[in-house]
């Protein structure tokens, strides 16, 4: 049967990205980033996931004001990356897994979870920096992929509660597949930062590393931040670490954490990293 | 209606009643998504905002990439920004042009650890 090995919660800043892109990864300002996210990288290598569930939210890219599901589920054989308006970024088109995303998509909603179904969905760079930053800049992507995205532009956004809730139906039903696969779940997206207004820039530094703490100590103590606090505390799109909760919740309840690594700035945003695996 | 987030200072929540007013502005900014429509507002920027049934004052803002007007104008700034990548402008220069310093002085903040929480969790705080 499939199972759910691993979880990695990371952000997703676009600038990291940038930094692959342009060879800018050993630059004074980066390097220190990535120097924590080698070991990540070898963790990739060594677990060798066959599928990841990436839990990320699109930027005004394959979703407009026209159209706003909270939940969205990638079930296509690839996702094409999106023109953010830079041009698309220059990285592997991302095999998905139609099989298990169906499966996903059955199940969730049979379990009283609405999920929307996406067959063509164009992917920013809030699903295409993780596999950057987990798997550098391989010619094609070491894994199959199944996006999943969330909403967090438009208040309200999903609680954190709701996509703890989330994970937990997803590994629900990610064990009843009939294949004997492994599966990471990446949550993304955060941590602390704010890009709009007059307080842009800012960070909150215990926020993020109790935050970190807290995804193996106190999970369900996570899941009861409200949206006004994330705001307040994290800033107004610190707020997307509500991502990161579906991740946990797929994760069995006293899955243990492998690695993490905490910097500030990456552009505007602290950047975190954390792996957890199941016992 | 009053809200609960209305206390955090300069900040500019995404709500419903927000998305309403920057409909049409968000869906501009959104079409820059698409290269041909790029090379439009490069060639003839009042000709192509033309197309889009902005509000005179969201119109000028755009006009006068005055990023603070545009969010209280219902904008969004993932959205807002598809204009600052359209100018080539880092997102140091716009966060510095909506809190009032230089994009040097925006990175720097960053640099030394971004804006700090004390002080800035409610209006009435003084820093």
């Amino acid at each position: 049967m499939a199972k759910i090995i691993a979880g990695v919660g990371t952000s997703h800043v676009p600038a990291i990205g940038a930094a692959v892109d342009h060879d800018k990864t050993e630059t004074p300002y980066w390097k220190p980033l990535f120097d924590g996210y080698k070991k990540a990288r070898e963790w990739m290598t060594e677990t060798k996931p066959d599928v990841v569930i990436l839990v990320y939210n699109d930027h005004a890219s394959a979703f407009s004001l026209d159209l706003i599901p909270t939940f969205a589920i990638g079930v296509a054989p690839e996702f094409q990356p999106a023109d953010e308006g830079y041009g698309p970024r220059k990285v592997p088109v991302v095999e998905g897994h139609p099989e298990l995303a169906w499966h996903i998509t059955e199940n969730l909603i049979l379990d009283e979870f609405d999920i929307t179904i996406a067959n063509n969905m164009p992917v920013d760079h809030g699903l295409s920096v993780p596999l950057s930053i987990m798997c550098d800049k391989p010619a094609k992507w070491p894994c199959k992929v199944i996006p999943l995205c969330v909403n967090v532009i438009q208040y309200p956004q999903p609680t954190g509660n709701r996509c703890y809730s989330l994970g937990k139906a997803i590994k629900k039903a990610v064990e009843s597949f009939d294949e004997d696969i492994t599966i990471a779940i990446f949550g993304t997206g955060g941590m602390s930062h704010q890009l709009q207004g007059e307080r842009a820039g800012l960070i909150n530094e215990d926020f993020d590393k109790k935050f970190l703490d807290d995804l193996t100590q106190d999970p369900v103590g996570l899941t009861k931040i409200s949206h006004t606090e994330y705001i307040r505390e994290s800033g107004s799109e610190g707020i997307e670490m509500v991502m990161w909760l579906v991740m946990r919740g797929a994760l069995d309840d006293n899955a243990h954490e492998v690695y993490r690594h905490y910097h500030v700035p990456a552009s505007n945003s602290g950047a975190g990293l954390i792996i957890l695996e199941n016992d | 209606m009053t809200k609960d987030y209305d206390d955090i200072p300069g900040t500019y929540i995404f709500d419903g009643a927000h998305s309403r007013k920057g409909y049409y502005l968000n869906m501009f900014c959104m079409s820059l998504n698409k290269a041909e429509n790029r090379d439009l507002f490069r060639v003839d920027p009042m000709g192509y905002l033309d197309r889009f049934p902005l509000t005179p004052t969201q119109r000028q803002a755009v006009i006068d990439r005055d990023w603070l007007a545009m969010l209280r104008l219902g904008g969004n700034i993932y959205y807002t920004f598809k204009i600052a990548i359209f100018d080539g402008l880092s997102m140091q220069n716009v966060g510095g042009k909506m809190s009032g310093i230089t994009e040097e002085e925006f990175k720097q903040m960053m640099i030394n650890g971004g804006r700090p929480i004390e002080g800035n969790r409610y209006t009435q705080e003084k820093n």
